[in-house]
């Protein structure tokens, strides 16, 4: 009853360029989204301490 | 005595050293960020952050306040992971590698598959694509910023952006087709669906 769809030629118009572009969004958004994964979560302690031994170095004298 | 104390580096700027580490200090969590889409474990990631956060520390001298420190902590980050991955070029292949086998042994279909494979996606770009899709389409860097951050020129950051996008979309179609003999296109739909449910939350 159902058939094979054939080939999809007749749609590979206007809907077809639309449909890349909004999956172009889609990646740009999924891009952010990974990206802010990482920014949002908590920074080790480790990378403050560090800094802050630093810091303490620098003003400490010597 | 007040003259002996200002001879001191450290007593001369106290508040510039104060106003530097503020920034840097809020930059930690974009450097982390942009090292682990570098570098892709997260632990070899941390440690390139935390060197570039050392780096950018040490070299504060020379930064003037006021400008990008964005763009100058990721260029030093930058450099730094290319200055170390010259020397283990072969590993970054072998993760290439894996990237590939993982891609094609995701197995759960029901799994939020979408990040996972934009993240495979993204480890099978060439790395001077991907940094630049990363800069541009998630650092929310403009393409100038891009371009002195990558060292190159605006138009071959703007090549590279655009060649990163098609090819990204091309292996998400062909990987969510390899998968499992699923319809082609499972992990774009996927990745519509929560696109759509993200932009609706913006």
């Amino acid at each position: 009853m159902i058939e094979p769809m054939p080939s999809q030629d007749p749609r590979k118009s206007s809907a077809a360029l639309d449909e890349a572009r909004l999956r172009q969004q889609a990646i740009g958004v999924r891009l952010r989204q990974m990206f802010d994964e990482v920014v949002n979560e908590q920074v080790p302690d480790e990378f403050l301490e560090i800094l802050k031994r630093a810091d303490e170095r620098s003003s400490g004298g010597n | 005595m007040a003259e002996e104390a200002q001879q001191t580096p450290a007593a001369v700027k106290p508040t510039d050293d104060e106003a530097f580490k503020k920034e840097l200090v809020q930059l930690i969590p974009h450097l982390r960020a942009f090292a682990r889409t570098l570098c892709g474990d997260p632990a070899a990631a941390d440690d390139l952050a935390q060197d570039a956060m050392m780096k950018a520390w040490d070299a504060r001298a020379s930064f003037q306040m006021g400008t990008n420190m964005k763009a100058w902590t990721f260029m030093i980050l930058r450099n730094q992971f290319y200055s170390e991955k010259r020397r283990s070029w072969r590993q970054s292949q072998l993760d290439q590698e894996a990237a590939e086998r993982t891609l094609v042994a995701v197995d759960d279909p029901e799994a939020p598959v979408a990040l996972d494979e934009l993240r495979q996606g993204l480890a099978m770009l060439p790395p001077e694509q991907r940094e630049a899709l990363i800069l541009v389409g998630a650092g929310g860097f403009a393409y100038e910023e891009a371009a002195e951050i990558c060292d190159c020129a605006v138009g071959t950051v703007k090549s590279r952006v655009s060649r990163a996008r098609r090819a990204l979309h091309a292996i998400l179609e062909e990987g969510a087709y390899d998968r499992d003999g699923a319809a082609a296109g499972d992990a774009m739909r996927s990745i519509l669906a929560d696109a759509e449910r993200l932009s609706t939350v913006r």
